[in-house]
């Protein structure tokens, strides 16, 4: 193991002087509490290192021991349902209210395993060896791989029963006839992606229940978004909502850089939620990464890579996963800081120069793939951005549009209002949405694509009238267009805002999503007719059924989807006495 | 070889730059270990050590160096972290920024000893805020409530009441359901001048809640180094109180704007690279380590709640300052002059305000299961109510429709006499009648965020009577 001695330190940044072969980014353990830390710098007999925790306490002359290896986290079947910092190291244990640096619980937990080879068998990287699930506590079955850069020929695997992740299980033998030992879980370097067999053009939707998203503005399983907004424009919510609801089979949460009630919040809810497909617990097919603002930074900087390397395992098992991000501002600033402590030239707004190459390595790990042992598995990947100020011209934003393929921008004057989700239908987009076209036409809306289009520029034909209403009044408007502000209204009422807290309306399934287009475009189409054979349109402003429309998504179920059959009766019933009104009036 | 307890080094320093000074060191020592800078005028200046090398290490001071010289400065090394001498006489003591007793009384007989800089709060252990504080007044309790364990700053600007508003919260404050004996209120007054420190002092004795406070106060005067540590020994304070005596606490942080300068001040004479108008780059993580140390924790009784107050620059909400307080607290009350002129009291712009732990406290369980709708048909109504106020702007209210006119008288009733409080604190029950009364104004078919038995309930039962 490698050796160093401490010359030097200031604050999360130390010198130590080595003769060992340290290699860069290789982790080390520094001082009597053997506090985590990464090699950034070499020169001469010097190696620089940026520490992971607090080094209050550290004084020249520490040690410091090489891990022989780069930064790297354990993975394996003890990962879903439990939360865990930065550093994938285990935030639970009894009486650990606070913190201590350098303080790691082992996990005990155990696992039932079932062998699915058997000596004699061929293995490669990626392929699965055994199924296990959890003893003492109920948990989803899981697969555990060889890992990535291992293969060999099966000699020995142990019988069925309950084994520790860190056991070993497995004995291979590889091509140069040396034995491999194999655990249940095994490390993985956090900063290098894990391999695939290749990867799939995207699709098809990631299904969030959010009708704003899935009918407008969708992502495809293996793509990636972001969603920027300023403070209190819902960025948590909405994240933690698509975590509550979208189909993914995993949901890594990873919170970087956020608040510690927020994650209490998770903690309390997720546990008590029930999956809407299966019936168990969401947070049996969760993991979080719980990096709170006050925790270390150099630590946040790893965390997202942390993150992203614990979804990839599971994306390699052969399932969806989805990662939200909750803020990569906040990871971009760790960057900033640590780049700043190095003496690195800065970039725009005090940003290294690399945080574009960062972010695009952070995006591009989100794929569709066929993985390593021939599976489909894909890995969704959504981003906060927290723009300083709102301003979205900043540096974060900025480069990480370039490397996303869909733009949630959140809208202060929509959460202002409570109107939420806050997400602005001008300035968003989906380049997703064109693929996914296929799909919901097969799922029964063959005139989606046509929909979503009608809504887009209903909404944008808002914005210009109201601008135009602030000159003449809107009582100047012909009535064709008092028409359209009408729809538009209705569409955000009715259709884009969606009460996360409301039972009925919190998830919305597709055939419901449906169901509320088709109606409102029927509305759309009534109405303008209306208009055309001259009704006045304070009477369609007047109509019962408007209410009915405003109010439908958290009036009707998504298990009671035949009442819109009563509502679009409704509807055709209000406009047939409309037009009999009118020609009774004329 | 480590012993290390009063250690003194005398005539080793070799460099004295703006707040830090250069000592050559014969003594083991570590990182961030406190020590005292005695100058020839034997004068006493807390100091920490920032940097460390194998012959020489570099110590903050956190009071100003003036006055010290290279002869003559001897340097006293503590051997642990700054750390605060708590025990359960510190309720009723009024302190400086560095913890010093300066009422004229004896000093507090110490339990413990804790570190200031405080410990992470594990996310795992943190209790879930849920507990509904009522503070008396309408457009918190009934639009952003408070929670017990949240933090939720004021975005204030100068010659705004803020000072007033905190103080009737700090009064005011009490659960609905059971009574709370032990409840305590912790001040920290951040680079405040005499008299409003005095002020504040005053109207906590008038409302006789000075037995159970903790003072802190950083005056103007005192040095701008000093001023990082006083919310620091005020919140070391209010974990003690909590986590230690099983109290309720509230922290009322005022003025984090003179925070935010001190830290430019002193990270400038750090030569560090500056980031957004000058301030650092660690500004976010450095008041994260404040405002985080807000919560609950599972199995212990206690909580601390902070209410930090900010004058935003300008009123620019987007200055790094309220900027970043946004992004780490969870929520804000932003104060707004417009209705301070108009003699609205308490002036809290009700839009840009906002309450992320509101909906674990409120609702069916909590407050009344009407209350969530009843705060977002309000907002929903008001935010209407701004917009056909631009649009009256320009247009004049004649070129308003019927409809649009209502929300106008909506908007001027809810100023008036909703967020207006001539008489005082008012429960919640009366905030939500009043809450209700003023949507009558507004026809039916615009309370599109109300369920049909919402408003058969609460909105035709009065003129169902009449």
């Amino acid at each position: 193991m490698n050796q160093a001695v401490i010359r030097w330190i200031s604050g999360p940044v130390l010198r130590a002087v080595t003769h060992d072969p340290f290699c860069i980014h290789e982790s080390v353990q520094v001082g009597a509490r053997g506090l985590l830390g990464e090699v950034i710098r070499m020169q001469g007999d010097e190696i620089t290192i940026q520490l992971f925790e607090d080094g209050t306490g550290l004084r020249p002359g520490d040690p410091v021991a090489g891990q022989g290896m780069p930064l790297s986290v354990r993975l394996g079947p003890g990962l879903l349902g439990h939360i865990f910092d930065g550093l994938l190291r285990s935030l639970g244990g009894e009486g650990r209210d606070f913190l201590q640096p350098g303080l790691c619980v082992t996990p005990t937990e155990r696992f039932h395993m079932t062998p699915l080879a058997e000596p004699g068998r061929i293995l490669k990287g990626g392929d699965p060896f055994a199924m296990v699930r959890p003893v003492g506590r109920e948990g989803v079955e899981q697969l555990c791989l060889i890992p990535p850069d291992q293969a060999g020929e099966v000699v020995e695997i142990l019988p069925g029963g309950d084994y520790g992740e860190e056991e070993i299980v497995c004995r291979l033998q590889d091509g140069q006839g040396l034995i491999v030992e194999i655990a249940l879980s095994h490390p993985w370097p956090v900063r290098r992606p894990r391999p695939v067999e290749r990867r799939l053009p995207v699709g098809p939707p990631l299904l969030t229940g959010q009708r704003v998203l899935d009918s407008l503005f969708p992502v495809a399983r293996g793509g990636k978004a972001m969603v920027p907004g300023g403070f209190g424009t819902g960025k948590t919510v909405l994240l933690e909502t698509i975590a509550k609801w979208c189909d993914a089979d995993v949901i890594v949460y990873l919170g970087c850089g956020e608040r510690g009630n927020e994650m209490a919040g998770v903690l309390d809810e997720f546990p008590r939620l029930e999956d809407p497909r299966t019936g168990r617990p969401l947070m049996e097919r969760m993991v979080v990464i719980a990096n709170t603002s006050n925790m270390p930074v150099a630590a946040r900087e790893a965390s997202v890579y942390t993150g992203i390397t614990v979804a990839e395992y599971f994306r390699d098992q052969g399932l969806k996963v989805a990662l939200m991000a909750d803020s990569t501002s906040r990871w971009a600033e760790a960057l900033r800081e640590v780049s700043g402590r190095l003496g690195e030239l800065p970039g725009e707004a005090g940003y290294p120069a690399y945080l574009s190459t960062r972010l695009a390595e952070f995006y591009e790990r989100a794929a569709r793939v066929i993985t390593l042992s021939g599976k489909n598995g894909s890995l969704t990947v959504m981003g906060a951005v927290s723009p300083p100020s709102s301003d979205f011209s900043e540096p974060v934003t900025i480069q990480t549009k370039r490397y996303v393929r869909n733009f949630w921008a959140l809208d202060r004057k929509r959460a202002q209002a409570r109107f939420y989700p806050a997400i602005d239908p001008i300035t968003s987009y989906s380049e997703d949405a064109e693929t996914l076209a296929a799909w919901w036409s097969q799922e029964g809306a063959p005139d989606w694509a046509r929909q979503r289009r009608r809504f887009l520029t209903l909404l944008e034909e808002q914005t210009r009238l109201e601008r135009m209403a602030r000159i003449l009044g809107k009582d100047a408007l012909p009535p064709g267009q008092r028409l359209t502000l009408l729809c538009a209204e209705l569409v955000n009422d009715g259709f884009l805002r969606q009460s996360a807290f409301s039972v009925k309306d919190r998830h919305a399934s597709p055939r419901k999503q449906i169901r509320m287009m088709g109606l409102l475009i029927r509305f759309m189409d009534r109405a303008e007719g209306a208009v055309a054979a001259g009704v006045a349109v304070e009477r369609i402003v007047a109509l019962p059924v408007l209410r009915r429309l405003q109010r439908m998504g958290e009036e009707i179920a998504d298990d009671e989807l035949e009442r819109f059959d009563g509502l679009e009766a409704m509807l055709e019933a209000d406009f047939g006495a409309l037009s009999a009104g009118g020609e009774q009036g004329a | 070889m480590t012993i290390r307890a009063d250690l003194y080094l005398d005539d080793a320093v070799t460099r004295i730059e703006g707040p830090l000074v250069f000592v050559r060191r014969r003594v083991e020592v570590g990182l961030n270990e406190a020590v005292e800078v005695i100058g020839s005028d034997g004068r006493v200046r807390l100091g920490r050590v920032a940097a460390l090398d194998e012959s020489f290490m570099t110590i903050e001071t956190l009071e100003s160096t003036s006055g010290l010289s290279m002869a003559g400065t001897r340097i006293r090394l503590i051997g642990a972290p700054i750390t605060f001498a708590l025990g359960p006489g510190i309720l009723g003591r009024v302190f400086d920024g560095v913890g010093r007793v300066t009422d004229g009384g004896p000093p507090v007989a110490a339990l413990v000893k804790a570190p200031i800089d405080g410990a992470i709060i594990n996310p795992l252990r943190r209790a879930k805020p849920e507990d509904f504080i009522e503070t008396g007044i309408s457009a918190i309790d009934l639009l952003d409530s408070l929670v017990r364990g949240q933090k939720l700053p004021i975005f204030s600007g100068g010659g705004l009441p803020h000072n007033r508003l905190a103080v009737e919260i700090a009064l005011h404050a009490r659960l609905r359901s059971r009574n709370e004996a032990s409840f305590a209120i912790v001040f920290a007054g951040i680079g405040v001048p005499y008299d409003q420190a005095e002020a504040f002092r005053h109207a906590l004795e008038e409302g006789g809640a000075l037995g159970h406070t903790a003072l802190f106060l950083n005056l103007a005067s005192d040095s701008s180094a000093q001023r990082l540590l006083t919310p620091r020994f005020a919140l070391t304070a209010a974990e003690y109180l909590a986590y230690q005596e099983g109290r309720h606490v509230l922290v009322i942080i005022t003025d984090m704007t003179n925070y935010c300068e001190a830290l430019r001040e002193v990270s400038a004479s750090h030569g560090e690279i500056p980031s957004r108008k000058g301030y650092p780059g660690y500004m976010y993580s450095d008041l994260a380590t404040l405002y985080e140390r807000a919560g609950r924790i599972h199995g212990r009784p206690g909580s601390v709640t902070q209410i930090p107050i900010l004058t935003m620059p300008a009123d620019d909400i987007t200055h790094p300052i309220p900027d970043l307080t946004g992004y780490i607290t969870e929520g804000q009350i932003t104060l707004d002059r417009k209705l301070d002129r108009a003699g609205i009291h308490p002036p809290i712009g009700v839009l840009p305000s906002l309450s992320r732990l509101m909906k674990d406290g409120i609702g069916a369980g909590f407050t009344h299961p009407d209350h969530p709708a009843l705060a977002n048909q309000l907002y929903a109504a008001y935010a209407r109510t701004m917009g056909v106020r631009l649009l009256a702007g320009v247009v004049g209210a004649e070129g308003l429709t019927p409809t649009d006119r209502l929300f106008l008288e909506f908007g001027q009733s809810f100023e008036s006499r909703f967020l207006a409080q001539p008489d005082g604190p008012r429960t919640l029950e009366q905030s939500m009648e009043l809450g209700w009364s003023l949507l009558t104004l507004l026809p039916e078919s615009e309370l599109s965020r109300l369920s049909d038995e919402q408003i058969h309930h609460h909105l035709r039962k009065p003129t169902g009577a009449v």
